[in-house]
């Protein structure tokens, strides 16, 4: 079910996409401070797939949107292409959790959302396409509200995509549904990340969700997040989840998180 | 839920015809019991609105009602709409606002008719004002209301998109308030019909509440009183159902609870 | 405010949350929940402005009286009166002890009609929503009645109270029963089945299913509620006195225009039925501070 994809490359021979320097997050709210990031520093390189793993709470999903522009890093900087991120772009879609959807646009009018600047029939083509990629043909004109939680997901991301950014950020996005879906959901994203090669930063909870997907599993600590440890999954998709060495490198971020992985 | 036995459809229409007869007997013979000689029993009343509905000032009275309603709620809905969108979305102006708009807001419509008339003179005039006065605030409130609770992850995606402040407020904000916008919208037009009832009790020459009074103060006909009663509630009713109506459509209906 | 090594930021440093957007909508939120709690503000600012801030109502509201007061002197408009007449009105109504009067005659009409539309509405429409078939029969009924004004049962209040007192009482009692019924019954049917559950689970009979679950859980939409009936009810006794008594700020506004155009008071009145009004409805919302009945508003 996790396709066949194009031989893993390491991170070094690729081009650097996203830069994060000494990033500082410090929040204020009614005379409190909370520091919730502290010093952090990543390179991410271009068509990369990178998780952000981390307990709840620990600021990742923070590191996210100020990796997306929706968030003033309190120190340090944050560099894309080079450029330092000053606010959101459509070159960089954020995904959220399927509560990111348009309620009151079908389906059709969700996807394309972002295109408003395409000439009519150049809209009507991608829709259709994308449509198709997300495997929601015959629901067009269907409103979100209709939608279970798997095909909203879904929809989000092919909204995200029909503008053709260069970069994904997606938060937790298979947070809210079973188990079951969420395995299909993984493979629906490696799927489309094979052919469309985006730079992906997905942030999860989840470990067994982290090394399924990721070429390299960024460990976060709690709050103040540092970061505790970049594991390179350098096993190669389809991954098999059985394999000793897949294995070890799950356990390895097991211990790294202070959990034993006897129950 | 809460009772023992879920009831069955026919109950529906049994339940309330039965209440609702029980009361009409129970009117019925008190009016008898108590010998009134003005009070109206229920037939009086029957025989009062044909009498209304035959002659032409029913009509013309309700038409006029309706007239003052459209002309004053509509003048809120366009004045109002920007204004509270407006305030939604630049929170300063409204902190600005806010306070005269809370000293301004507990002061009945009515209160306002002797300054209305020094502005607008006699006649259909004041009382619009008065329509109007009375549906700006609610529909105000509830544009503000709205617009701050558009979830900032729709903002977020919206901004994630390019989209320019304006084309924000058009593309995103406008249609994620629209719900709250509408239930406000629906709410003022009861208020209207409130304040429209009550301002031709006293400024006008006509329409629904002009009737109510006149029937009493040019020969005690409390029967066609209690039928023009009944007549507003009936309409009232009906704008009401009329505006729900509104709210399922499919564009906004995700806004709402589903009513079982 | 400091970097991470311990330096103090020039002012113009201070990166300007793209998120401040944000901020101001959530504290505006707050502003709605009470109004004494203003917090428009951007708390890396000092303090001074923080204070110019809070008084920028204050100045608005100021510049409409001052350029109220340039107009009428300038074009006097027939019988409109200035800011300062109005003033000089209020300061009239003290002097012959009327106002006290006025606003103690007003209170108590709607302290009379309120509470007594409160403990009738209440309890029935608690009973009423609790029981679907009651609710079906009574529905149809509520919803003819609800459309029409109180003011409508003019006619019929003073043929059975007269001209007076009660009549006015009446009034406001009817602009408040219906509403109050519709929120107990709203309040009731929108108690979350589990809660229910949950009670008769710990085998609670009735009676204490009652007292112990259900009204705790209606009594946050219930204060809602009291608080936008108490709004109807203000509303109500001025109309009311316009049209059906001899004394209240109603009264006044009538009785100040038709004995020698005194727009004064008339404006005099406006402003007192607003203050009185607004002081009013924050009172009740103070109630729905007590810490026992916030458990509802914890999503701010």
């Amino acid at each position: 079910m996790l396709p066949l994809m194009k031989p893993f490359v390491t991170p070094a021979a690729l081009a650097t996409k996203l830069r994060v320097e000494h990033v500082n997050m410090v929040f204020n709210r009614d005379g409190d401070s909370t520091h919730v990031l502290n010093d952090i520093n990543l390179e991410v390189g271009d068509g990369e797939f990178v998780c952000l793993l981390g307990p709840s709470g620990c600021g990742k999903s923070t590191l996210l949107s100020t990796m997306a522009g929706f968030l003033s890093p309190t120190g340090g900087d944050i560099r894309i292409d080079g450029e330092v991120v000053r606010g959101p772009d459509p070159r960089r879609i954020f995904v959220f959790q399927e509560r990111g959807v348009f309620p009151w646009l079908t389906v059709e009018g969700n996807i394309g959302f972002g295109l408003f600047k395409l000439p009519r029939a150049e809209r009507e083509r991608r829709i259709a396409y994308y449509v198709k990629m997300v495997g929601l043909e015959g629901f067009e004109k269907t409103y979100p509200p209709e939608l279970s939680g798997g095909m909203k997901q879904r929809l989000e991301v092919a909204r995200a995509l029909a503008v053709n950014p260069d970069m994904l950020f997606l938060d937790e996005p298979f947070g809210a549904l079973d188990s079951i879906t969420r395995l299909i959901m993984r493979g629906e994203l490696l799927r489309i990340w094979e052919a469309e090669r985006k730079t992906i930063i997905f942030v999860t909870h989840d470990i067994d969700e982290a090394v399924q997907l990721a070429d390299r599993v960024v460990v976060m600590s709690a709050r103040p997040a540092t970061i505790q440890q970049i594991v390179t999954i350098d096993v190669p998709h389809p991954r098999d989840i059985s394999s000793p060495h897949y294995l070890e490198l799950r356990d390895g971020i097991f211990k790294q998180i202070g959990l034993a992985h006897k129950l | 839920m809460k009772s023992l036995a879920e009831p069955k459809r026919w109950e529906r229409y049994f339940w309330p015809t039965l209440v609702s007869a029980l009361l009409l007997v129970l009117w019925h013979y008190c009016v008898i019991w108590t010998n009134t000689r003005i009070f109206p029993s229920p037939l009086d009343v029957e025989r009062g609105m044909a009498e209304l509905l035959r002659e032409n000032i029913l009509w013309s009275d309700i038409a006029d009602s309706l007239r003052r309603v459209a002309i004053g709620f509509g003048g809120a809905v366009i004045l109002g709409v920007p204004l509270g969108l407006l305030f939604g979305w630049y929170p300063p102006v409204n902190q600005v606002v806010n306070p005269t708009m809370q000293i301004l807001r507990p002061i009945s419509p009515i209160a306002w008719i002797p300054v209305s008339i020094i502005f607008f003179g006699v006649g259909d005039s004041p009382a619009i004002f008065l329509i109007f006065l009375g549906a700006f605030f609610p529909i105000v409130v509830a544009c503000v209301d709205g617009v701050s609770n558009v979830p900032s992850v729709s903002r977020r995606a919206g901004r994630n998109f390019g989209l320019a402040p304006w084309q924000l407020l058009a593309k995103v904000v406008f249609p994620a308030a629209l719900p709250q916008i509408i239930v406000g919208l629906r709410i003022a037009l009861g208020i209207a019909w409130l304040v429209v009832v009550a301002a031709e009790m006293i400024a006008v020459d006509s329409g629904l509440g002009y009737l109510v009074i006149d029937s009493r103060n040019s020969g005690k006909r409390y029967d066609l009183v209690v039928a023009a009663m009944l007549l507003i509630g009936v309409i009232g009713l009906t704008l009401d159902l009329g505006f729900r109506r509104l709210e399922k459509i499919k564009s906004v209906r995700w806004g709402f609870r589903n009513e079982s | 405010m400091k970097y991470a090594d311990g330096r103090i930021p020039r002012r113009r440093d201070i990166p300007r949350p793209p998120i401040g957007h944000l901020r101001y909508t959530f504290f505006t939120l707050l502003d709605r929940l009470s109004l004494t709690n203003i917090k428009i503000l951007d708390v890396n600012r000092p303090s001074i402005s923080n204070l110019l801030v809070r008084l920028r109502p204050v100045a608005f509201i100021t510049l409409f009286l001052t350029i109220w007061q340039f107009a009428i002197s300038r074009h006097p408009v027939h019988l409109l009166p200035t800011p300062v007449e109005v003033v000089g009105g209020i300061g009239d109504l003290v002097q012959h002890g009327l106002l006290l009067k006025y606003v103690v005659a007003s209170l108590f009409r709607v302290t009379w009609g309120y509470v007594l539309a409160v403990v009738l509405a209440i309890p029935l429409g608690l009973a009423i929503g609790w029981s679907r078939r009651a609710e079906m029969a009574f529905n149809p009924l509520i919803q003819i009645l609800r459309p029409i004004s109180p003011l409508a049962w003019i006619p019929i209040a003073i043929l059975w109270f007269g001209v007076g007192d009660l009549a006015a009482i009446f009034l406001i009692f009817l602009g408040c029963f219906l509403p109050l019924l519709l929120t107990a019954i709203n309040a009731v049917q929108s108690i979350p089945a589990v809660y229910i559950n949950a009670g008769r689970n710990f085998g609670l009979g009735s009676v204490e299913l009652v007292y112990r679950v259900l009204y705790p859980a209606v009594v946050p939409q219930l204060i809602v509620g009291l608080r936008i009936t108490l709004g109807i009810a203000w509303l109500v006794v001025v109309a009311a006195e316009m049209i059906a008594v001899n004394s209240g700020l109603g009264f006044l506004i009538v009785d100040a225009r038709n004995a020698g155009n005194r727009y004064d008071l008339v404006v005099a009145g406006m402003v007192l039925i607003g203050i009185i009004g607004l002081l009013l409805d924050m009172g009740i919302r103070s109630l729905e501070k007590v810490k026992s009945f916030r458990w509802s508003y914890s999503e701010d």
